[in-house]
């Protein structure tokens, strides 16, 4: 399948450690940027409330065994997911879709959903 | 024919009171019929707190029995009635009518008893000074008492209490808090002379003093001088004292008059003599409380009176508790004067030893007395600073043994001493709680987490297990066991506000003053770790929010804000917004109010009254809100804070301007109450009440802090909210003018501010506080730490700082760019967001069960599997 990337933002547009919305392939696509300017993008979607909110949650840090991870907490009732993978931490069987991105030149571009 | 007995309780007050409730809760009514006559004319309210009457709003809030009855088939209580008679041949009791007496001839109603109980309680004695009977002189015993005291200082000067006890101290500093220029006279060479020695009696005359009170010891009474009334008193050798109001408080009598003439055995000096049991020499009757001498010796403390009650209950029930003395240890309740007498304080157990600290500065004097070999803790006065008294007390009655250097039990942190073994030392049958008999191990039972009560904090103890509820001075020992027995389960109550920061709020409210830092990063690097969650963060953006006052969404911080406040408004399920427009007191003019049907009709919101004397608007798309703001703007509102741990609203009823009762303006004191606090950033949400009177219409106690008028002023309640747990706030501070109430008010909220736990309320707050609300009227009335000043010019800094944050927003791009839809579709309504109709206004459409739009994707449509 090919890729179409869709530039949504420059990186500057997001401020460190949160995220904006995006209107991507006809979905609401939330794009965040943490504290190592690296970039993620997960459907907008809580998949717990069906609600389109997750860019506008606080982004941190939990500790784990395999390091600190990124994760958005959600807005509504604070579920907390793997900016990476979209997994729920404190429930597996939760998870939100993620999206292929990148940064070019400065200009932040989603491609295809991941699963 | 029934085979119920009677029993008949003579005296309703605290005692007479523990022991109905006694008997009803371990079923004595199953068997007995209980009648309580009671002399005077209201149930039995919580004498050892008699001096909070001046504060209080009525005698209502000192009463152990608000409802007026048991409300129980089998208990009769009989108030306004005294006994005047008791034939223990006969078994009847003789009742004085009150309300009859003048008609009836040769006494009232004649009563049977199967058994009888005696709880008279005591009586002020008054020594034979020739004056005694003049008008103004006075005793301390009963709220008739206060009210006769108040009335008369109303049109004095200067008053004087015979008698430097601890009830005198007592009463002194109430004659101070009347107005009065104070003096205590006392015939022994020092303060309290029954409590403490002869050093620990010289630091405290330096403390009384500071409350404005002028001692005389070793000074006796010649006689009160006057004619009519009092004018002064008249001291052998020396000069006399000018004064309008004298009071009584050379100790206590007991009230053994009915079993004397009864012919029952008295003790040798008063009261009636008992055993074990607390049965006197008729077998039919029993005393308890302060007219009883178990074993010849009289008990003028409550803890021991509500022991007997239980005793006696248990021995009608055939049981065979037994009374076998008591704990005499106290604790003076004088505000901001620490004073601790306990155990054998003058150390008469032969060869024990005394260690003393002292320090004349700074006012302390602390004794401990050991056992002759240095292993156990005898007793021990403190004066000047009484912290280690909830540790050192159990020590003494538990008999266990003393730490290697007892002395670091006594020295002041700085000098070695300081935690040491704490309450955590103790043995699980250590009473922690004299006044109701708690044990530690009652309190590590209710916070068993496999036990049946699993209390999680103070609060939750002190309701379970009734420690703490009545002198508060063990809340300090309550809470270290509580605090020790989580931390050694490895319960995760520790303090710390969550993984990335081991502090708690408190401590990093202090560490942010101290270094003034203003950003997230500066606080996570130097006392953190990770980058931070949706607790820390939210809390740190209050507690910038609270020392730097700038905008919320000010670039540095905005990306810490919790949900509400990183929009201004409130998320509702859909993510939409509700927006609350600020009517402060609930008082609008019909043009605003036109306003805001107008803005809810052409941004078709959906619009409902709220609790808070507002009107909240639902559906608010992100991109709307500064549209439907720069109306409201426009039309001369803000928009409110619903969001935020901040103010919420002050509540008002229409007061004096309209109301017939009203006897102040509650509506303009809620407005100017609203604007003063608005914006303020708090540990959890505040909310306020002002009622104009005492009918209470704007329920004002159910809130954070309450407004009650007077016919002099205000009375000021904290500590109340609604919720899940309601709580009602409590007095503060009475008659006051509008000047001090808002200083008291801006003290209390910035005491809470700086202290509570992130999301305690005020009530919860003021729980877990040692002392409780006495410590908050410490700080904040009285301004023991000298924090007044300087909690009020934060406040005054808020004012002065505060600005409408939504207005701020419409008027900077930078910060409007957040309210988009979309980052790269800005006019493309989010799809997702759709509503139906119902009872013609909007509701959400539910979307996780109702797509919407395709292609979207759905929650519920997401594939469940392992991380990819
Ligand atoms: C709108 C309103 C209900 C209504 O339609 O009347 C309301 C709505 C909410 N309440 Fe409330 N409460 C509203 C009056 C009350 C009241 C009554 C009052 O204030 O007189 C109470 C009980 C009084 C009290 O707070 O002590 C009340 C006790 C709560 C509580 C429980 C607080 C507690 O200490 O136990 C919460 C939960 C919390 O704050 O953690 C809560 C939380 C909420 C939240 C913020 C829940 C949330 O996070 O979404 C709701 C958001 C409001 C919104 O979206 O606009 N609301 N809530 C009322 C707004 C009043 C206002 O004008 O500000
Ligand atoms: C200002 C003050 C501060 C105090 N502070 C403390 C403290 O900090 N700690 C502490 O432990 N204790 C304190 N006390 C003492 C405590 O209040 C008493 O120990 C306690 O009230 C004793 O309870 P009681 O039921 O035995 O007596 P009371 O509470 O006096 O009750 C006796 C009742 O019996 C009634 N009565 C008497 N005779 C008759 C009759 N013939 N017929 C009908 N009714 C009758 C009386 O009117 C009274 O209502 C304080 C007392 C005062 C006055
Ligand atoms: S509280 Fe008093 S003044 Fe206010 S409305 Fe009610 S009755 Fe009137
Ligand atoms: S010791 Fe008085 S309340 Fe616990």
């Amino acid at each position: 399948m090919s890729i179409t990337w869709t530039p949504v933002c420059h990186l500057s547009q997001i401020a460190r450690e949160s995220g904006v919305a995006a209107w991507v392939h006809g979905e609401a696509v939330a794009v965040f940027r943490d504290h190592t300017d690296a970039v993620y993008a997960l459907s907008n979607i809580d998949p717990k409330t069906g609600a389109s909110v997750l860019s506008r949650g606080i982004v941190g840090t939990r500790r784990r065994v395999e390091g600190d991870v990124g994760f958005v907490a959600s807005p509504l009732l604070k579920q907390p997911y793997r900016l990476s993978d979209g997994v729920c931490l404190d429930d597996e069987t939760l998870k939100v879709a993620t999206y292929e991105v990148r940064v070019v030149g400065g200009s932040i571009e989603v491609g295809a959903r991941r699963d | 024919m029934s085979t119920r007995q009677r029993l008949v309780v003579v005296g309703h007050g605290m005692v007479g009171h523990r022991f109905v409730q006694a008997a009803v809760e371990r079923g004595l009514t199953d068997t007995h019929d209980i009648v309580v006559v009671g002399e005077e004319p209201r149930p039995a309210y919580d004498r050892v707190a008699l001096t909070s009457y001046f504060a209080a709003s009525g005698p209502e809030e000192l009463s152990l029995l608000p409802e007026g009855s048991y409300g129980h088939p089998a208990v009769e209580l009989r108030l306004a009635t005294e006994v005047t008679a008791l034939d223990p041949q006969a078994r009847t009791i003789t009742l004085g009518d009150g309300a009859m007496a003048a008609g009836a001839v040769g006494g009232g109603e004649v009563l049977a008893y199967d058994q009888l109980v005696l709880a008279t309680g005591a009586a002020p004695f008054v020594p034979p000074v020739p004056g005694r009977e003049l008008d103004g002189c006075f005793v301390y015993r009963t709220i008739e008492d206060l009210d006769a005291i108040r009335a008369a200082s109303a049109h004095a000067t200067a008053g004087v209490v015979i008698g430097g006890g601890l009830l005198g101290l007592e009463a002194a500093n109430a004659l101070v808090q009347l107005g009065l220029e104070t003096h205590v006279v006392e015939m022994a060479p020092r303060l309290m002379p029954v409590q403490l020695d002869d050093a620990g009696g010289r630091t405290l005359v330096s403390h009384i003093a500071k409350l404005g009170v002028q001692v005389h010891t070793g000074v006796a009474t010649e006689a009160i001088t006057g004619d009519g009334s009092v004018s002064g008193l008249a001291l052998r050798g020396g000069d006399g004292i000018d004064a309008q109001v004298v009071v009584f408080s050379a100790g206590i009598r007991p009230r053994d008059a009915l079993a004397r003439e009864a012919g029952l055995d008295l003790a040798e000096r008063g009261g009636v003599l008992v055993d074990e049991q607390c049965r006197t020499s008729d077998a039919r009757i029993w005393a308890i409380g302060e007219c009883a001498a178990p074993g010849g010796r009289m008990y003028g403390l409550v803890a021991p009176g509500y022991d007997m009650a239980e005793v006696v209950v248990d021995a009608l029930l055939g049981g065979a508790g037994a009374f076998t003395g008591a704990d005499m240890s106290t604790k003076l309740k004088l505000l901001g004067v620490d004073v601790a007498s306990f155990g054998d304080a003058f150390a008469t157990t032969e060869g024990s030893l005394e260690l003393v600290y002292s320090d004349a500065v700074a006012g302390v004097y602390k004794k401990l007395v050991v056992s002759d070999d240095g292993t156990r803790l005898l007793g021990g006065i403190l004066v000047g600073d009484a912290a280690a008294y909830g540790v050192l007390r159990p020590m003494v009655s538990s008999g266990i043994a003393l730490p290697e250097n007892p002395e670091e039990l006594i020295l002041p942190g700085s000098r070695g001493g300081g935690a040491g073994s704490g309450a955590a030392a103790l043995p699980d049958e250590a009473q922690i709680c004299s006044c109701n008999n708690v044990s530690k191990g009652e309190i590590l039972a209710a916070v068993d987490e496999s036990g049946e009560h699993r209390c999680e904090d103070v609060a939750g103890v002190k309701a379970c297990t009734g420690a703490g509820t009545t002198c508060g001075s063990c809340v300090g020992s309550v809470k270290a066991i509580i605090e020790d027995h989580f931390a050694r389960t490895g319960k995760e109550v520790s303090r710390a506000l969550c993984e990335h920061f081991a502090l708690s709020r408190q401590e990093l409210f202090d560490v942010v003053s101290v270094h003034g830092y203003r950003t997230f990063d500066a606080i996570v690097d130097a006392h953190g770790s990770g980058r931070g969650c949706d607790i820390c963060k939210p809390a740190i953006a209050s507690i910038l929010a609270s020392q730097l006052g700038t905008h919320v969404l000010a670039p540095e911080n905005a990306t810490l804000q919790d949900t509400n406040d990183a929009y201004l408004a409130n998320i509702q399920k859909n993510g939409t917004y509700s927006v609350v427009p600020r009517i402060p007191g609930g008082e609008i003019t019909p043009e605003k109010l036109i306003v805001i049907g107008e803005v809810a009709r052409d941004f078709d919101l959906y619009t409902k009254i709220t609790g808070g004397q507002r009107i909240d608007l639902f559906g608010a798309r992100l991109e709307q809100l500064p549209a439907i703001w720069g109306r409201l703007v426009e039309a001369g509102f803000e928009s409110g804070h619903a969001y935020g741990k901040s103010l919420r609203t002050v509540k008002s009823c229409v007061g004096s301007t309209w109301c017939r009762y009203g006897v102040q303006d509650s509506v303009g004191m809620a407005i100017a109450l609203e604007l003063r606090y608005r914006g303020l950033r708090s540990p959890h949400k505040l909310k306020g009440g002002v009622s104009g009177c005492a009918r209470e219409c704007a329920e004002a106690r159910a809130k954070d802090f309450g407004v009650i008028a007077t016919e002099k002023g205000w009375n000021l309640y904290v500590g109340g909210n609604g919720g899940a747990t309601p709580a009602h706030a409590q007095l503060l501070a009475g008659d006051l003018d509008d000047e001090r109430l808002v200083r008291y008010l801006d003290r209390f909220l910035m005491y809470y501010i700086r202290t509570a736990d992130r999301l305690q309320r005020t009530a919860p707050w003021i729980d877990s506080l040692e002392g409780g609300l006495d410590r908050v009227r410490e700080v904040v009335v009285d301004d023991a730490l000298g924090l007044g000043s300087e909690l009020e010019a934060e406040m005054s800094r808020h004012v002065a700082g505060y600005f409408d944050e939504w207005r701020a927003t419409i008027e900077d791009p930078a910060k409007l760019a957040r309210f988009v839809s979309f980052v790269n579709a800005p006019g493309t309504p989010d799809p997702n967001i759709s509503f139906d109709v119902e009872r013609d206004q909007i509701k959400p459409r539910n979307q996780a069960s109702h797509p919407v739009v395709e292609p979207v994707s759905l929650g519920s449509s997401i594939g469940v599997g392992a991380p990819a």
